[in-house]
């Protein structure tokens, strides 16, 4: 369905763009329907980039993106309009999502607006009503609010029912949780999963391993805009391959193991690895489950 | 040393009223603990950090008292606090990257701070450079302005400068929330260290993430809406947590291992009570599955086990 | 990577303000679903009106507004007319005395108000409405368009304002205030672009602009429905500097006898009266009224613009 193709973008930073910075290199994968995909990295490994430039706010440098076999860098204003029909996202802060001089349910009137002029009033409730219920919330505790009066978790329901209103057949999911309460957290992360059910695909972007782990079938990590380790979700995490992939799941805390417990292992040994550096190649691990090649010296 | 919190209760001033943020809070910390203090946004924990040292604009001390290695602390009045900042009682804030100065170098902003205090720079200038290289960084760093560094980097001078007088009390807000999964382990597993090392005798180490303080901290108090509902030490807190609100939030806890199609984790439906007018009783009650006709009435804060408190009628 | 922040937003304190049901401002006006309602304008009124510094400097200024509508209705003279005795103080036939030329002072000062309105909207409209559509667009597109804008800015900034509008005024002999307020107009807009340059640079970084995006707006629609509204107390707030301002330097140019000569304003009167020694004569009721005038007039729109900081931006309040 969403195929990225070595996918890069470099910015232009300094006066007059005269350095540039490698955000991403060479990234591909593709996210098919009914599955929930992971992006996982720290900050600064580009997987906000990737976010972006699939919901087309930020163009590609270079490599293609396609949706349903078309580029998505060649279509005009109409064709955008279309592909927003079939792919939304929802970011990381509920507060700045929504224009604080107006009400919370001002972006439902944004999409009605733009995709569905002819729509009567009372239809339009029952659609409403019906994309509220299938997220969780009901139609009295958030019509007519401002956004300060709902909570971080409903705004970011809010903005899923949104997404919801337009039958959606892709949702980019870029840290959406990390600003919630932990007891909010999950019910949200409990929602994509269930829409998952309905034939969505998710890009859930999130540096949190456990929120990964807990709801994607697929997972990528991330290091300095490169693809180090991708594959099924129970494979990356349950045999990590790269020294990367290693690290990351040695710093999470756990809840029923100490770190001092553990053996050390050199586990916490960063890769050295630069964004100048060409895209690590991938290569097949075990069915489902690619890894990149240790470059020089990486500990493999 | 130890720190005693006795009935300590902080209100802030709004338009509309007075937002009772810390209710009543009682507990001890003993000597060389650290202690986690866990919960929720709007729970307090972090005005409960605030008032240990420093009562910001809007925030009433309204009763209660502190007691730090037997003295009392002057939490109402702001000069004669000085005494006790940053010798006794110091903090590493939330943020703490943005909290050093950016037009100033780093060796300056330690001078400054130290010189305010009556403190000659020049003789600490030895131990400063070694705990700095204690924690990973060189002595380059003091000739660095705060933007050549790290967000990494930064946390971590800003830790070594606070702690550099030996403070019985260490207070640490949030300090790894806004940090990569990486560097996480690396400050928390520094706190400790400090520890160890009698750079500071006591840690209160508050944030919402109770996975790190099982990894860091020994006992783990949990907040909610401006009251002690447990405190224990962190394997009681996870393991076998006592009051309702504690076990529902570590059940909702996902963690590496646990996917959603093996078991699916729940959620406290509701949110917390305002503290505009907050709720007579228990203040878990509303979203407590095991609330009852008692709950009308304050829980008190005991101890059901050797080290083990809860405030909840169905356990006591 | 942002730490969970509070599920309430930043009113100190983070302890669930916000509270359940009900809406937190005076009147709320009922939206149909989905007819956007700005938050502002109940809550703006009722704080507006009680803020003393605010109706203070607006009750000054629509005194000399209602001076300048109506005063020459009531004038009894023609303000260049050379009606009467030389040199007058106040007295029941002249209100404000006598020029030296033997001119109803009333008279050329409520005319000269006129002027000083008609300088300040035109030309503090014109400024207005380049330093917006300047800034907007350096700010929102960025890149090559705003390295453009920005350096075009720039230079007009850098120019000597009033050392081109008396080259100007001098070879162009300006015939009436609209020609001197337009002038005046383009030439005091970049301080505004850039400001709202900056404004627009931390706008367009929020989420709501990207989902503004997503519904598919444009550049223009996300810029009027989605930044515009949000920096409104902003944008009016200059609109009143803007204004004060162009009467301020429409003073000055007059006051050096650069602006039209055939017409009236307070600059000009200030001009005419020390060119004829008024000071030195104690002609007090030639010169004081002009002044007065001016500073009532600018201080008095100056005084409404921190009035309405303190309004629209509740932290002062609350203090």
């Amino acid at each position: 369905m969403l195929t990225l193709d070595g996918v890069s973008k470099v910015y232009r930073i300094g006066a007059f763009g005269g350095k540039s910075l490698q955000a991403v290199r060479g990234v591909s994968f593709d996210l098919r329907p009914g599955e929930i995909v992971s992006l996982i990295g720290e900050s600064g490994s580009g997987k906000s980039t990737i976010g972006r430039m699939i919901l087309r706010l930020d163009r590609v440098t270079s490599g293609t993106i396609s949706f349903d076999g078309g580029d998505i860098a060649q279509l005009g204003r109409t064709g955008t309009k279309a592909y927003y029909r079939e792919v939304q996202g929802v970011f990381q802060d509920p507060f700045s999502s929504y224009n604080p001089v107006f009400k919370a349910d001002r972006v439902f009137a944004m999409i009605r607006g733009a995709y569905f002029p002819g729509v009567g009033n009372d239809e339009w409730h029952e659609k409403l009503c019906a994309s509220l219920a299938s997220v969780g919330l009901s139609p009295g505790e958030v019509l007519n609010r401002y956004p300060h009066q709902l909570s971080g978790g409903q705004l970011q329901r809010l903005l899923i029912a949104r997404a919801l209103l337009l039958d959606i057949r892709i949702l980019v999911a870029d840290e959406v949780i990390s600003m919630l309460d932990a007891s909010t957290r999950i019910d949200v992360l409990n929602l994509l999963a269930d829409l998952k059910s309905r034939g969505l695909g998710i890009l859930f972007i999130t540096h949190d391993l456990s929120l990964g782990n807990y709801v994607s079938d697929r997972t990528l990590i991330l290091h300095r805009g490169a693809v180090v380790e991708m594959g099924a979700t129970e494979k990356v995490f349950g045999d990590p391959r790269h020294a990367y992939t290693r690290m990351l799941l040695a710093s999470v805390p756990h809840l029923h193991e100490r770190w001092r417990d553990r053996k050390r292992n050199g586990d916490l040994a960063l890769p050295p690895a630069s964004r100048d550096d060409p895209a690590p190649v991938l290569v097949e691990v075990d069915t489902d489950h690619l890894a990149a090649l240790p470059g020089k010296g990486e500990p493999s | 040393m130890s720190l005693r919190v006795d009935d300590l209760k902080v209100y802030y001033r709004t338009l509309r009223g007075d937002v009772q943020a810390l209710d009543g809070v009682t507990f001890e910390i003993a000597d060389g603990e650290i202690m986690g203090l866990a919960g929720e946004s709007g729970c307090g924990k972090s005005t409960l950090g605030k008032s240990l040292i420093r009562l910001d604009g809007r925030m009433r001390h309204v009763g209660g008292s502190v007691t730090l290695d037997g003295k009392q602390l002057p939490l109402g009045d702001d000069r004669a606090m000085n005494a006790f900042r940053f010798k006794s009682v110091s903090i590493v804030p939330q943020y703490a990257m943005s909290a050093l100065n950016p037009t100033r170098k780093v060796g300056r902003i330690a001078e400054e701070l130290l010189e305010s205090r009556g403190i000659h720079f020049d003789g600490v200038r030895p131990e400063l450079v070694r705990r700095l290289e204690l924690v990973g960084l060189s002595k380059d760093v003091l000739g660095m302005f705060p933007i050549e560094l790290s967000g990494g980097m930064k946390q971590r001078t800003v830790m070594v400068l606070s702690t550099l007088l030996n403070p019985s009390l260490l207070i640490a807000d949030e300090v790894t929330s806004a940090l990569d999964v990486s560097s996480q382990r690396a400050v928390a597993e520094m706190l400790v260290e400090f520890r160890e090392r009698s750079y500071v005798k006591s840690m209160v180490f508050i944030t919402h993430d109770l996975a790190i303080l099982y990894q860091a901290a020994d006992t783990i108090l949990v907040m909610y809406a401006g009251r002690l509902a447990e405190k224990a030490s962190s394997d009681a807190v996870i393991s076998r947590p006592k009051h309702p609100y504690t076990q529902l939030l570590v059940s909702s806890l996902p963690e590496v291992g646990v996917r959603y199609a093996d078991r699916r984790l729940e959620g406290i439906p509701g949110k917390p009570p305002s503290l505009l007018e907050p709720p007579q009783g228990c203040r878990f009650r509303d979203r407590c599955p095991l609330a009852f006709a008692k709950c009308a009435e304050q829980p008190p804060f005991v101890e059901v086990e050797p080290g083990h408190r809860v405030a909840c009628w169905a356990v006591t | 990577m942002a730490a969970p922040r509070d599920l309430e937003p930043a009113t100190v304190p983070q302890a669930g303000v916000a509270t359940v049901g009900g809406p937190a401002v005076a009147v709320e006006p009922q939206a149909a679903a989905g007819a956007p309602v700005p938050a502002h304008r109940s809550e703006f009124v009722y704080f507006a009106l009680r803020n003393w510094k605010f109706v203070l400097g607006l009750g000054v200024v629509l005194v000399f507004l209602a001076a300048a509508v109506f005063g020459p209705m009531v004038a009894s003279h023609a303000p260049l007319e050379f009606s009467g005795p030389t040199d007058q103080p106040p007295s029941s036939d002249y209100w404000f005395g006598t020029t030296s030329f033997g001119q109803d002072v009333f008279a050329q000062f409520v005319h000269g108000l006129r002027a000083a309105f008609l300088v300040g909207a035109v030309g503090g409209g014109i400024a207005w409405v380049l330093g917006a559509v300047v800034g907007f667009t350096a700010g929102y597109r960025g890149g090559a368009i705003d390295d453009v804008l920005n350096m075009l800015t720039n230079v007009v900034l850098v120019i000597p304002t009033l050392a081109i509008l008396i080259i100007v005024s001098a070879y162009m002999n300006v015939h009436s205030y609209s020609v001197e307020a337009v002038l005046i107009g383009l030439t005091s807009w970049p301080w505004a672009a850039r400001a709202v340059r900056a404004q627009t640079f931390t706008l367009k970084t929020r989420d709501f602009v990207d989902v503004a995006r997503l519904s598919g707006r444009s550049t223009r629609q996300v810029i009027a429905s989605e930044i515009a509204p949000n920096m409104s107390s902003y944008l009016l707030m200059m609109f009143i500097l803007l204004f004060g301002g162009a009467i301020l330097i429409g003073a000055s140019l007059d006051f050096l006898g650069l602006g039209p000569s055939e017409s009236v304003s307070l600059g000009l009167m200030m001009n005419n009266a020390f060119l004829s020694s008024a000071l030195v004569l104690g002609s007090w009721w030639w010169f004081l009224p002009p002044g007065i005038g001016i500073i009532g007039i600018v201080g008095g729109l100056y005084v409404m613009n921190v009035g309405l900081d303190e309004v629209f931006n509740p932290r002062l309040r609350e203090t």
